[in-house]
């Protein structure tokens, strides 16, 4: 069982590709055990753990992209880059709207949806 | 990352497997247009589950109905079973037997079905503590948005037990490789949803 017939390079960019699932991994476990070791064994105030949580989740999200997903900030990919800004531009303008819309109106006429 | 310009999301193939390599450019960007369009079907329904937060017309709330343990769980195996399936498309990309290729891709199976099964269980409890979806408007948003990140993992489970049967019959042609570098793009990005309702949902629930 051994590997396909390797040149230098190719062995090269296995190394340096294996080690960048690895960082990967290693990163998003530190940015997944982080808000949960917060909730489960502090005692934080809300909207400390809300930011943390928050902020976690963003960083974790940009290592997935990074290194599972091989999202760069590289020339070639830009295509990609920018189909996943787009997307999140569309995101931002229809969650942030029904947000701003739905708890303007709570405000307005139904305080108790209010969480 | 690499010395090869990479032409498309996910780990690209490169040389030695010249014909998948070079029809992957159109075949996961297509894809990846349409993982796009699911991105946004999961962002709005994270937004109408907070806005649907403070509608639980007195059933129960996300305190009573959640777990931590449950959800930690969850999460662990949809990480690892996220870097077993990083591990096989390596094993695809510079492997000429299909030995390792294989045995990554049954554990991320595992994983993925222990998830669908941890994933069920914690459904069961919620039912038997009165959270069923038509209790309320935010079990309803609830039960919109998790069981669909579910109803994702399994389908993508089918994908790859499809896969390795075509693995068996036909080897590994091109075909089934541009088929990995799809769903290997699926399965980290369904992780990548799960880090959303991880984060939003459970931990937010509790906090």
């Amino acid at each position: 069982m051994s590997h396909r017939e390797l040149s230098a390079a190719r062995a090269r960019e296995r190394a340096t590709e294996l080690k960048s699932y690895i960082t990967g991994f290693i990163l998003a476990l530190v940015l997944t055990l982080i808000p949960f070791g917060l909730l489960a064994f502090t005692q934080l105030s809300r909207m400390a753990l809300f930011c943390t949580i928050g902020l976690c989740a963003l960083l974790q999200v940009v290592v997935h992209f990074r290194f599972f997903l091989h999202i760069t900030l590289a020339r070639n990919k830009r295509e990609d880059l920018q189909l996943i800004l787009f997307t999140t531009l569309i995101l931002a303008i229809m969650c942030g709207g029904t947000l701003w819309i739905l708890f303007n109106l709570y405000t307005r006429m139904l305080p108790g949806m209010i969480p | 990352m690499s010395t090869q310009p990479s032409r498309h999301p996910g780990l690209n193939l490169g040389e030695p497997h010249a014909e998948a390599h070079s029809a992957n450019e159109e075949f996961v960007f297509g894809f990846w247009v349409f993982m796009m369009s699911d991105f946004i079907i999961f962002g709005l329904l994270f937004a109408t589950y907070a806005t649907m937060l403070g509608g639980q017309a007195g059933g129960p709330g996300p305190d009573e109905l959640f777990e931590l343990r449950g959800a930690f769980i969850e999460t662990m195996l949809l990480l690892v079973s996220s870097f077993t399936f990083g591990m096989a498309s390596l094993a695809l990309k510079y492997r000429e037997d299909r030995k390792w290729l294989i045995i990554w891709l049954l554990i991320s199976l595992v994983l993925g079905v222990a998830f669908i099964g941890h994933e069920l269980l914690d459904f069961h409890r919620m039912f038997d503590k009165g959270g069923v979806p038509s209790r309320s408007g935010f079990l309803s948003a609830f039960f919109a948005l998790v069981p669909l990140h579910g109803l994702h993992v399994t389908a993508a489970c089918i994908w790859l037990i499809a896969l390795l049967g075509q693995i068996a019959v036909h080897g590994l042609d091109h075909g089934v490789k541009i088929s990995l570098t799809r769903l290997a793009i699926l399965w980290h990005f369904l992780d990548i949803v799960w880090i959303g309702i991880f984060s939003l949902v459970y931990l937010g629930g509790l906090a």
